[in-house]
């Protein structure tokens, strides 16, 4: 169920995200989203795209740390409080939020987010029994 | 009652012919102890084909093979041992250029005699019995905090064994207990003069006359503040673990070069590209001979720093050579914060660490502490998505660096292939901080 996403090691200076978005540009693989975690060194860019495995390959071959790895897509109850009942889940049953941020789709009307978690198959068999949509690779 | 001049005048004022007749005598049984205990030296020797019959005199030196640190590493940990263990009452030791430290054993005799030689460097310093020395060097395997406390003790001074580290309480010691002389790093010296001017003490006010300032290069500049800072003489002093430790040689009220104790120790000038000896005046590579040492005597032991020697007289009475600062060294060894450190121990720890050796060290001062940065590229198979993951492999590998090197850089992760590399070669070691004249 879980899709794939695609984070790159980078220098934090200028034009190292253009460097990689010009790459990915020329591969023709398409960005849906893209989430920056900085620190004062480096960056760690996460990118949800159509061809992850595509994208994964060019930038290895051009020398990039990079890799693809599992995260949790979910629509997030379009009510107040909506995010906090998905909080209260993963917090009762013991799961660690790495990083989460917003994910854009196509889907009209609905909020969609991503996040990384320290146990990936047990955050989606818990928000599945508490009927919270999941996204798979299809959808996004 | 004035203090005295000297220590043992009859060693440091001894005319040069004799301290020359004197340095003969000990090497010629020197040389006959080393080649009978230690098979280390019987081989060096044996392959360049002398015989200890063949060393008559001091002018002979230079028949003999040099040792090298790399020496020391080979034959770690007892083999250039000179007398049986049950003989030995201490080690001290210091870094390697690589995993192994270098262990330095000393005999009773052998503590007596480094002591003493730090005593001279006190009394140099215009030290007595009246005088408290404050003693700010680190205690324990490096030589600094238990040298001069050593000496301390041979002159009659009150000691203060304070150690290295904890600011607020070194300067109360100082302060309440009025300590006159201080022993320390000079980036220590100069830390711990900004903050007793934050205090409100002024060079009047702070009870210090002297200080003795070792084991990390300064310049004259620095020299002028801390003189200027603490209201005290600031005097130079040189050692080095494989050699005895601090007090090898000391500065004078002069402050014109150091006095190499030279009834103990012999020094010459190499060139350091083909071991040739250079005569008196001339640049080059720093080798020192142990006349008396007994455990671990170094015998044409190569420094690998970079000065010169000057025999010409000193207006202090001492007629001890004088060598100059180090100007530089022969390899590529860093002091940091006092600490030895070799790129080829920052190397050995990424490799075992599973790391490449892609890496670049970058070292500054900050209000007078050196600061130590490395640099060190990310292998992609290792690189996990997320801060906490970089922020924990940046702290286990700070760690394993501070077991190595006694000292911990700040460790910074950064991505393949981004360490700057200058006509295809890394440039491995950016050094900021101005050390020499």
């Amino acid at each position: 169920m879980a899709i794939r996403q695609l984070s790159v090691f980078l220098e934090n200076k200028k034009g190292s995200l253009s460097e990689i978005t010009n790459l990915l540009a020329e591969a023709k693989v398409d960005l849906r989203s893209m989430c920056i975690a900085e620190t004062s060194n480096y960056g760690i860019v996460r990118i949800i795209a159509n061809d992850p495995a595509k994208a994964l390959e060019i930038l290895i071959a051009s020398g990039f740390a990079a890799q693809i790895r599992p995260v949790t897509a979910f629509a997030v109850p379009d009510q107040p409080g909506g995010l906090a009942q998905v909080l209260e889940i993963l917090e009762e049953n013991g799961i660690n939020i790495e990083y989460m941020y917003a994910l854009v789709t196509t889907i009209a009307d609905k909020a969609y987010a991503v996040m990384r978690t320290d146990d990936e198959e047990k955050t989606e068999a818990v928000l599945a029994k508490n009927n919270i949509e999941l996204l798979d690779e299809k959808n996004v | 009652m004035e203090n005295r001049k000297y220590y043992q005048p009859e060693f440091e004022t001894m005319p040069v012919e004799d301290i020359k007749k004197l340095q003969s005598e000990k090497l010629i049984k020197q040389v006959k102890h080393v080649y009978e205990n230690v098979p280390f030296y019987r081989a060096r020797m044996d392959e360049k084909g002398v015989k200890p019959e063949d060393i008559k005199g001091i002018e002979d030196l230079y028949k003999l093979p040099f040792v090298e640190k790399s020496d020391l590493r080979d034959n770690y940990p007892y083999g250039m041992l000179a007398k049986p263990l049950a003989d030995c009452v201490r080690i001290q030791s210091t870094s390697g250029t690589t995993g192994k430290r270098v262990i330095a054993y000393y005999t009773q005799y052998d503590i007596d005699l480094w002591e003493d030689c730090c005593a001279r460097a006190l009394v140099a310093a215009g030290a007595d019995k009246e005088d408290v020395v404050q003693v700010s060097y680190g205690y324990g395997l490096f030589t600094g905090g238990p040298g001069l406390n050593g000496g301390s003790h041979k002159v009659g001074c009150l000691t203060l064994p304070m150690s290295s580290g904890n600011t607020e309480r070194q300067l109360q010691f100082m302060t309440d207990l009025k300590a006159t002389v201080l022993c320390c790093t000079p980036s220590y010296a100069a830390y711990l003069g900004e903050s007793l001017k934050e205090m409100g003490y002024t060079p009047e006010t702070i009870p210090l006359k002297a200080g003795i300032f070792g084991a990390e290069p300064w310049t004259s500049e620095n020299r002028r503040q801390l003189e200027a800072t603490l209201g005290i003489k600031a005097y130079d002093i040189y050692g080095l673990t494989e050699i005895s430790g601090p007090g090898v040689s000391f500065e004078c009220a002069e402050q014109g070069g150091m006095h190499i104790n030279e009834d103990h120790f012999v020094a010459e000038i190499i060139n350091p590209e083909t071991g040739e000896p250079l005569p008196e005046g001339e640049k080059g590579e720093l080798v020192f001979t142990c006349l008396d040492k007994e455990a671990f005597p170094m015998l044409r032991y190569r420094t690998r720093d970079i000065c010169v020697l000057s025999r010409k007289p000193c207006s202090c009475g001492r007629t001890f050579i004088r060598m100059s600062k180090p100007m530089g060294r022969s390899d590529d060894m860093m002091i940091i914060r006092g600490v030895n450190v070799f790129p080829s121990q920052i190397e050995a720890v990424l490799l075992k660490e599973g790391y490449t050796p892609n890496y670049q060290i970058k070292l500054s001062r900050v209000n007078n502490n050196d600061t130590f940065d490395v640099f060190v590229e990310l292998p992609p198979e290792q690189f996990d998505d997320s801060v906490k993951s970089i922020s924990a492999k940046e702290a286990s590998l700070r760690d394993a660096m501070r077991n190595m090197l006694g000292i911990g850089p700040a460790i910074h992760l950064v991505p393949p292939k981004t360490i700057t590399r200058s006509e295809g070669k890394a440039v491995r070691i950016i050094d900021e901080r101005k050390l020499h004249d």
